[in-house]
């Protein structure tokens, strides 16, 4: 196979505020604005970012849930906006999605067997042993018993509940999971389990994954590649340890110098970034970052910055630390966010 | 011996065996098995746990605000000042809620009345505990509104709830919280349901106005880097308990017990390696409607040896101002 598993160009999705009856232009969210990625098979590609950058909403329209304004999905080089009905469906088995609510995303009726063989009977029918034998094999994938299989969702604890959302998704064999903040609603031991069953499953199965979250340790820890969002666009995208070792666009940056670490004796010496993430039905013109970013320049006020390929093979979109050129360019900061860089950020702001 | 005892002048909690029950019609949950700790005269003093472990339940027995249908505190003292919060009549309760000791939630939409402006629902905290008037009570709410850092006081006083984002609303909480200038004040998950660069402003105007007050804090999570880099003293719980207590920085150097350890250890941490597998704390926490014999830790535990298994073991000293109940401290220390 070449080419990667999925590709995404220009996506695009405008929510429409109301019907617009009797007026002329309808006001628009902009969910998402020309998001554009790949993932490579057995890869896992983050997105982070906060409330509203559009995250969640690009995980539906991957899974097609709702249809974009604008741009492709493109799943070994098959469009999947161009499907019809029976073509989606045969095609809805090579890509599964895990939500973040363990509680509301199974249903409380059906009993954990019923739970994780039902995508599976969409697709064929399976005699009860059949159903059985599918059953035991999946609890087993994920860590647990095959006794399980007649528990209700409401007699799991939160972790056993995800390892039941995650085994669904197995059900079919996917080559790619969605993962929508699914570990962001459990206690931290748990989570560590959950993450390492991921792990587990993507070195033994091959899955790839396009993981969702807003905590950037877990990103950092289980990603090959991240992409950050900021108000429905990529504002920077590549490998995990560039990105975490060295921060290119201001908002990364902030990201970054933002979340707390668990170590008492780091000296934080970097004042948290100013303001609020605007809203999306009137962003601001430009850059969406100019109005907190501490390095903004006429320029971002006016034009929205593309995304530029630097040397290293990341894409950054920022006028400033990345100013568009016709050769790549070098990253705008050299260092690592380590004391001399967030000393240089202080000096700065 | 045990650092509770040594009650100073500096001490402004003094929380001694308390003991809370939810009663319900099958059984009886133990949500707090008897503990004991003391928030001194302005420091942080951060209380960590996983769901279920009975860190809100400290905070709302405390204050005397858990349902009555339902839950019991059946024993323990809670001193402030000299007296016995416990005993006193819900109108002397009353009366030091939202004045000497105030709180502030995770959701702060939850806990905003939406049918009122913030200015009036500040307003009216000032006015309940002092003899303020309504007018000099409304400059205030805004003179607390410019103090947490709110654009534009002077028209945010009129807005509701609603009309401000979330980072906002909780700041709205704080300046509600700091109106008639706590002794303590207790927040629970604070910045939890924040994003991660508004959770920093909120952390750091906590810090600061705690600065600036003296106000002592009593800053409840589940987030060990919150934790990190808020609190002087950490208390950790388990299952109903107080199983570590430690200054911040002996605790993340040196933990004491085998949770404090498993649950930093399960943090992912660049430091150690990306893309590992991380260690994990096997099992789930214990149910506490069952009587628990011997250490509740004890069937997760890698330290685990009969004697956890048969007795339970009590907070001890380990180090200076460091104490845990793990009869392998000493152990788990050089671990």
């Amino acid at each position: 196979m070449n080419g990667p598993l999925l590709k995404v160009e220009n996506l695009t999705k405008h929510y429409p505020l109301g019907t617009g009856f009797l007026k002329k232009t309808i006001p628009v969210i902009r969910a998402v604005e020309d998001v554009s990625f790949s993932v490579e098979a057995g890869e896992t590609l983050c997105i982070v970012g906060e409330s509203g950058c559009g995250k969640s909403t690009v995980a539906r329209l991957l899974m097609r849930l709702v249809e974009p304004t604008g741009g492709r999905v493109l799943i070994d080089g098959t469009d999947i906006a161009g499907l019809k009905k029976d073509a989606l469906h045969a095609w809805r088995r090579r890509m599964q999605m895990v939500f973040q609510d363990p509680y509301s995303s199974l249903n409380p009726r059906l009993t954990a067997g019923q739970i994780i063989t039902e995508p599976v009977e969409n697709f064929e029918r399976l005699s009860r042993r059949q159903r059985q034998a599918l059953a035991a094999d999946l609890l087993r994938k994920v860590g647990m018993s095959p006794e399980m299989m007649h528990r209700l969702p409401s007699e799991l604890s939160g972790g056993q509940r995800q390892r039941l959302g995650i085994a669904r998704a197995l059900a079919l064999n996917p080559s790619l999971i969605i993962a929508d903040e699914a570990v962001s609603a459990l206690d931290v031991s748990v989570q560590a389990q959950i993450l390492n069953l991921l792990l587990d499953l993507q070195q033994q199965m091959g899955i790839a994954f396009v993981f969702i979250s807003h905590d950037l340790s877990v990103v950092e820890h289980i990603g090959h590649r991240v992409a950050v969002m900021y108000l429905g666009r990529i504002v920077e995208l590549a490998t995990c340890e560039a990105l975490f070792a060295r921060p290119v666009h201001p908002y990364t940056e902030a990201l970054i110098a933002a979340a707390p670490v668990p170590d008492p004796t780091r000296v934080r010496l970097v004042a948290p970034v100013e303001g609020e993430v605007p809203s999306p039905i009137n962003p601001p013109r430009g850059c969406a970052f100019h109005p907190r970013c501490p390095l903004a320049v006429d320029r971002c006020r006016i034009e929205v910055p593309p995304l530029v390929p630097m040397a290293d093979g990341r894409v950054v979109a920022c006028h400033v630390r990345a100013p568009a050129t016709d050769i790549p360019s070098q990253p705008a900061e050299v260092g690592d966010h380590s004391l001399a860089h967030v000393l240089s950020l202080m000096i700065r702001s | 011996m045990l650092m509770q005892k040594s009650a100073g002048n500096d001490v402004l909690l003094d929380v001694r065996d308390l003991e809370t029950h939810f009663v319900g019609d099958e059984s009886t949950t133990r949500a707090l098995g008897g503990i004991s700790f003391q928030v001194k005269k302005g420091e942080t003093l951060g209380v960590v746990g996983e769901s279920g472990c009975g860190k809100s339940v400290t905070a709302l027995s405390i204050l005397r605000l858990l349902p009555k249908m339902n839950a019991r505190t059946v024993g323990g003292e809670v001193r402030f000042h000299g007296r016995d919060l416990l005993e006193l009549s819900d109108r002397e309760m009353r009366q030091i809620r939202g004045d000497q000791i105030a709180m502030i939630f995770q959701e702060p939409m939850t806990s905003l009345n939406p049918v009122y402006t913030v200015g009036r629902q500040i307003a009216e905290a000032v006015q309940i505990h002092t003899k303020a008037s309504r007018s000099v009570a409304m400059a205030k709410a805004q003179e607390m509104l410019r103090l947490v850092r709110i654009a534009d006081p002077e028209r945010r006083v009129n807005n509701y709830p609603h009309e401000m984002s979330g980072g906002m609303r909780q700041r709205a909480m704080i300046a509600m919280a700091l109106a008639c200038s706590p002794e303590l004040l207790i927040a629970d998950e604070p910045t939890t349901a924040l994003d991660v660069t508004i959770q920093a402003q909120i952390l750091r105007l906590i810090a600061d106005l705690k600065e600036r007050t003296g106000t002592a804090v009593m800053f409840i999570t589940h987030d060990l880097g919150v934790v990190a880099e808020t609190c002087q003293r950490v208390i950790v719980m388990y299952a109903g308990s107080i199983v570590e207590q430690a200054n911040v920085i002996d605790l993340f150097a040196r933990p004491a017990h085998p949770y404090t350890q498993g649950l930093m250890r399960s943090v992912p941490d660049q430091r150690r390696g990306r893309q590992r597998r991380l260690p994990e704390i096997p099992g789930i926490v214990p149910s506490l409607r069952e009587p628990i014999v011997g250490c509740s830790f004890a069937p997760r535990c890698p330290f685990a040896i009969d004697i956890c298994r048969e007795k339970t073991p009590i907070l001890r000293d380990v180090g200076s101002s460091h104490a845990a109940a793990c009869w392998r401290a000493e152990e788990v220390m050089g671990a």
